[in-house]
């Protein structure tokens, strides 16, 4: 019973240690996290459009990406879509900002910080 | 009595009305537009004293915008990518009429006699033509391929005999279609080759180009004998060679044209593509910065610039057309998205987006001549436009 809770203990610390890496993992720093939505709106919108509605390459709106999985999207933005006009982005952002931003994508992607001052 | 000094009194209240509305008398020939992208405007600016005249707001999503002007070079039609087609008064700097043509547009033209605006749309694909005077929709070319399957439009070009000619990414075919009769428009079809990314027709309106993103080479069709067909060009010029993942697509529309040579950008590649358009086959290539996105001729022919994707997209360079050469690289400020140069050359102005400014810059001695803000800059059109095939 003793040994049980010990256990339990260890597991329970585990798990927090893991909950904490991954928040350092999802979250970039801020300054960080305005450069890679600047990126998407920016470059990534080059194609897919600022608004993200499409372009060129498809809409990367929530309601688009819901039905696919997040660990394909990564993917795809870190090593492109062979065959289509896609490329790989992993020169550019870690896996872990990949995750990132598609977390924010399947969420509603946030606007870029001059776009804000400007509706301001 | 009574009459007359009533009539004396309205008519000197309209003459102060129009003297508060009509700015002083001037020609349009030096003005032109400044895309803000991000706040859905465009600044109004005359390029004789390098500055700004105003600023013209609520013209939509401007994220990639295209502007052609009317024959009498006063009014700009902007194209936004939601499908908004504004007609915007340069004189006035006041929106004339707007309309909301499609869901996804990227530009448009305007036909030999002045008549039509036509718009090519990525989202219902296809092409709209409207009355250039009121903007009413005077008929429409979808791009349907095959039964059900609708193509986005690239590269969209006016030339002469009231045509267009234009690409269909999905399709990879050009089209040429005929508003002789512009309610009744007849389109030809012609097979071009895998993915047609973008466009563009020589300065005499002779010759449309397709660049391909689908395969190494160029598609190109002779408007003079479209009877025979598309003849691919530059056909594997990557052979062998892995393409570089590419950023952002090239912009072909600027032409390039230069002493008998067209200056193309070489897709997935940091070089310019010299073409010996006599036989349409490739004299050499420059290595430069990076890809090349707009591959532009000062208007004698005698230098290329050259802007560049992501990441390169700080830089600007020179290329001396005789020896070929790069003969100047300039940073113009972070993300250089377009080029114009002023109709005979002596300047260029280049907007940098997220530094918020376009430079002027002197072309014979690079000097910077001026500074202008801006928000978040892309596009520069200027009304010379107005009398220039395929812009």
């Amino acid at each position: 019973m003793a040994v049980d809770r010990s256990l339990w203990v260890h597991v329970v610390v585990l798990l927090g240690v893991a909950a904490v890496a991954a928040t350092a993992h999802a979250e970039p720093a801020t300054a960080r996290q305005q450069e890679l939505v600047n990126m998407v709106r920016q470059d990534c919108g080059s194609c897919h459009g600022l608004t993200l509605q499409g372009g060129l390459g498809p809409a990367l709106l929530p309601a688009v990406l819901k039905d696919k999985p997040a660990e394909s999207l990564v993917a795809t933005v870190m090593m492109g879509r062979p065959g289509t006009a896609m490329p790989g982005w992993a020169p550019f952002m870690s896996e872990q900002e990949a995750e990132w931003i598609v977390a924010r994508l399947m969420q509603g992607f946030p606007p870029v910080a001059q776009q804000l001052e400007s509706s301001k | 009595m009574m009459g007359r000094m009533l009539g004396a009194g309205v008519l000197s209240l309209g003459l102060l009305a129009g003297c508060a509305q009509t700015p002083a008398l001037r020609g349009t020939g030096d003005m032109g537009v400044v895309i803000e992208r991000a706040t859905g405007a465009v600044q109004v600016v005359e390029h004789s004293g390098r500055t700004s005249l105003g600023s013209v707001p609520g013209l939509g999503d401007l994220s990639h915008a295209h502007v052609t002007y009317s024959r009498d070079a006063r009014y700009a039609f902007v194209f936004g990518r939601d499908g908004g087609l504004t007609k915007v008064d340069l004189l006035t700097q006041r929106i004339v009429k707007r309309v909301i043509q499609a869901g996804n547009s990227i530009g448009g033209s305007v036909s030999q006699d002045g008549r039509l605006v036509v718009a090519q749309n990525y989202q219902p694909g296809g092409i709209k033509a409207f009355d250039a005077e009121t903007l009413e929709l005077v008929s429409e070319v979808p791009a349907e391929y095959a039964p059900g399957q609708f193509s986005k439009v690239v590269g969209l070009a006016d030339v002469p005999g009231q045509k267009f000619v234009y690409a269909l990414f999905e399709a990879g075919e050009i089209w040429v279609t005929d508003f002789t009769d512009p309610r009744q428009p007849k389109t030809t079809r012609y097979p071009a080759g895998k993915q047609p990314y973008d466009g563009l027709v020589t300065p005499d309106g002779r010759y449309f180009m397709a660049g391909l993103f689908g395969e190494d080479g160029i598609a190109l069709l002779d408007l003079w004998h479209p009877e025979k067909g598309v003849r691919k060009i530059l056909d594997g010029y990557g052979r062998g060679e892995e393409k570089l993942p590419v950023y952002k697509m090239p912009h072909l529309r600027g032409w390039a044209m230069a002493g008998g040579f067209a200056f193309l950008p070489a897709i997935g590649r940091h070089e310019v593509l010299v073409v010996d358009t006599r036989t349409w086959t490739e004299a050499a290539r420059v290595a430069v910065k990076g890809q090349p996105v707009f591959v532009m001729a000062r208007p004698d022919g005698r230098q290329v610039w050259v802007n560049f994707a992501f990441p390169d997209n700080g830089w600007v360079q020179v290329i001396d057309t005789p020896t070929r050469e790069v003969v100047k690289t300039l940073a113009p400020g972070k993300a250089v998205l377009h080029m114009e140069f002023t109709p005979r050359g002596d300047e260029v102005w280049v907007s940098a987006r997220d530094d918020n400014k376009v430079t002027v810059f002197d072309t014979a001695s690079f000097e910077v001549r001026q500074t202008l803000p801006a928000t978040a800059p892309s596009g520069i059109f200027f009304s010379h436009r107005a009398a220039r095939i395929g812009f």
